[in-house]
């Protein structure tokens, strides 16, 4: 069966200019070669440190900015070559929640006008089944129908979030980018809309690439989850693998920090050394050598790949995950 | 509950709350919708034809607005001014009783008095009635002046601030050079050449007013297009157009709604700079800047009612739309909130 989603080796760099003929004088790579699929109906997470290109692959890959390089195919249709119509109809079926949801409505719109808007665009309603659909819509996000003709500032984060929700499934698509969904709610409100998005995966089978750096939530979510570091996923895997046996010692790291129920006394935490370093000068071979608390001379040379640890469980290190196991 | 509410209304009434606390710019309002209404009821405010009559045992309501065939017949509204009611007949007239056109020469030159309130000119126009028909002109010109200036420089600067890179720099340029121009000399060219009349003046004037507007509307643009809501819209799959239009540029409208009120102004003040020269509003249409212009060669033998009072006229005008001007600035500055 083919994926619902496959990206091969998306890289999206930025240049960076200088001086007054704006001479293109480096790049910083914020995605420098991701590969990953997703199944339809299925979740993979991407988590990382800020700065660890999440959010830009989950941009470039719904062609909010071009990505540089690599294929992004859905259902077997490139993405990044889709011309101006092909993409309006692949943009139907990809959708993305955004994580702020006091900046992602336009303050100026009613949700009505935002939800209708997008009925008209993509001819999915002729207008007088607009006000049914929309509250069809507000209904399936947990909103009340008055909410069709209020303005975002009269919610509570929460409920914009379900706006974006709404707004997100409108188009009837198969896949959503949640870039963050939670991260800038309550906690409380945080579980809702979790829960939220499990239940509206099962009623219309949709499959979510899921961004987040809270590892209890991921957990909660995902059926696969990648590690990204300095825009290269480092470790990815099934949900149980990559958490029971983490293996890169970057997502060792990560799950040291997270607190866990039931990590029992052995629990110990590896604090991490310095910073991430510079995407525009990214250090040679590992990219994680210098904080790697295993790191070994050949780190500095060799750019390890992602080798087989287990069935469909594959991290990039030299030392933890060598080429011939 | 009401619908249909808030944001909208919700931000314009912080900003009127704001505005009011500004006593200055509450007057220059006050002044504003005051001239507004001499406008719109300049033909009430001075004309030779009544308001109502009795003529002839016929009542008239309005006949000041309203042609009334039998009183055309009768050559009635030529000679308005002149006519006196009879036995039995009657007349409301309005406060300034002469035209802007009416010439009573045998009252040439006269100052201000009882029954011409600020004077006549030098071919006996009543200047009363000349300011208050004249304050058409100028708020016509000044509006749809400003008005043409925003639709470009709201297109253009959208344009420049959505797409960036060449359609950008190609666009940033074009607004240096109409800026670097002498704006007043190259009006002077265009209404030189152009057919003289009021519409001539209005784009002219738009014409070469956009560039403040264009660089304002380009900022918000290059701000409000890393917006998450713009990239939540691109991601629903609408199309530019709609997302500048209809999405980034009502929330880039602030900025420019202040800056076309100071545009109002200045469109005021270049047109009665036009009129002064004569280049302006082709006579005998009244417009202040004309009034001005007459005075110019009749100041020297004590005619001082035909500078001061249309120069106040255009004074407290250009000094209401600064002041209100000033009030919305500061009334939309967000560090000023409380």
């Amino acid at each position: 069966m083919t994926p619902l989603l496959e990206v091969k080796d998306l890289r999206m760099h930025f240049p960076v200019r200088k001086g007054v003929f704006s001479r293109v004088c480096g790049a910083v790579r914020a995605v420098d070669g991701v590969s990953f699929s997703i199944e339809a109906g299925k979740t993979l997470s991407l988590v990382g440190e800020s700065g660890s290109g999440k959010t830009t692959t989950g941009r470039a890959l719904l062609r909010l900015i071009e990505p540089t390089g690599g294929q992004v195919l859905f259902a077997g249709q490139d993405v990044t070559k889709a011309g101006k119509e092909d993409l309006r109809v692949l943009r139907k079926q990809m959708q993305i929640i955004f994580q702020d949801p006091f900046g992602s409505l336009n303050p100026r719109m009613t949700v009505f006008n935002m939800l209708s808007e997008i009925l008209q665009v993509h001819r999915i309603a002729p207008p007088t089944e607009w006000r049914g659909r929309v509250e069809e819509l507000l209904r399936l996000v947990g909103l009340p129908q008055e909410a069709a003709d209020r303005y975002p500032h009269e919610f509570s984060g929460g409920q914009r979030q379900r706006v974006g929700i709404a707004r997100a499934l409108a188009v009837e698509p198969k896949l959503i980018v949640a870039d963050e969904p939670v991260s800038a709610l309550d906690v409380s409100i945080q579980a809702q809309i979790l829960n939220l998005l499990e239940e509206l995966q099962e009623r219309l089978g949709l499959a979510y690439l899921f961004i987040g750096h809270d590892l209890s939530v991921v957990r909660h979510i995902s059926d696969e989850v990648a590690v990204m570091y300095l825009g290269k996923i480092v470790e990815i895997g099934p949900k149980e693998r990559v958490f029971e046996n983490p293996t890169h010692p970057y997502t060792r790291a990560l799950l040291s920090a997270a607190p866990m129920a039931g990590a029992g006394p052995k629990h110990q935490r590896i604090v991490l050394q310095g910073d991430v370093p510079s995407p525009i000068a990214p250090p040679p071979g590992c990219a994680f050598h210098p904080r790697c608390p295993d790191a070994r001379p050949e780190c500095r040379e060799l750019g390890p790949t992602l080798q087989k640890v287990s069935e469909g469980h594959r991290a990039a290190c030299l030392v933890h995950a060598p080429e011939h196991q | 509950m009401n619908k249909k509410t808030n944001t909208e209304q919700g931000y314009w009434r912080l900003v009127w709350r704001q505005f009011r606390r500004n006593r200055l710019s509450v007057v220059g309002l006050l002044i504003l919708g005051l001239l507004t209404l001499v406008a719109v009821a300049a033909p009430f405010l001075a004309n030779d034809v009544p308001v109502y009559m009795v003529k002839g045992g016929k009542s008239y309501w309005f006949p000041n607005v309203i042609s009334y065939q039998e009183l055309e017949a009768a050559n009635f509204y030529s000679t308005a001014m002149r006519w006196t009611p009879g036995e039995g007949e009657y007349a409301l007239r309005p406060p300034i009783p002469f035209s802007p056109r009416n010439q009573m020469l045998l009252d040439n030159k006269r100052g201000p008095s009882a029954k011409h309130w600020l004077g006549t000119d030098d071919r006996g126009r009543s200047v009363a009635a000349r300011i208050v028909w004249g304050s058409r002109i100028s708020l016509s010109v000044g509006f749809i002046a400003e008005g043409i200036s925003v639709l470009v420089g709201i297109f253009l600067g959208a344009l420049a601030g959505y797409y960036g890179g060449r359609t950008d720099a190609l666009i940033m340029r074009l607004i240096e050079v109409v800026m670097c121009f002498p704006a007043f000399f190259l009006i002077l060219a265009l209404v030189a050449l152009l057919p003289p009349s009021i519409f001539t003046v209005m784009f002219a004037l738009g014409l070469l007013g956009w560039p403040g507007i264009a660089r304002l509307v380009r900022g918000e643009f290059l701000k409000l297009r890393e917006s998450q809501f713009a990239l939540a819209a691109k991601a629903s799959g609408l199309g530019d157009a709609r997302i500048i239009f209809r999405h980034l540029a009502p929330n880039a409208m602030a900025p420019v709604l202040v800056s076309a009120t100071f545009g109002v102004a200045g469109a005021i003040l270049t047109e009665s700079a036009l009129s002064f020269l004569g280049f302006g509003v082709p006579p005998p249409t009244a417009s202040w800047g004309e009034l001005l212009s007459q005075s110019q060669h009749l100041v020297g033998s004590g005619i001082w009612w035909l500078v001061v009072f249309p120069g106040l006229a255009i004074f407290a005008t250009v000094t209401a739309f600064n002041l209100v001007g000033e009030g919305l600035r500061d009334a939309m500055d967000p560090r000023l909130r409380q």
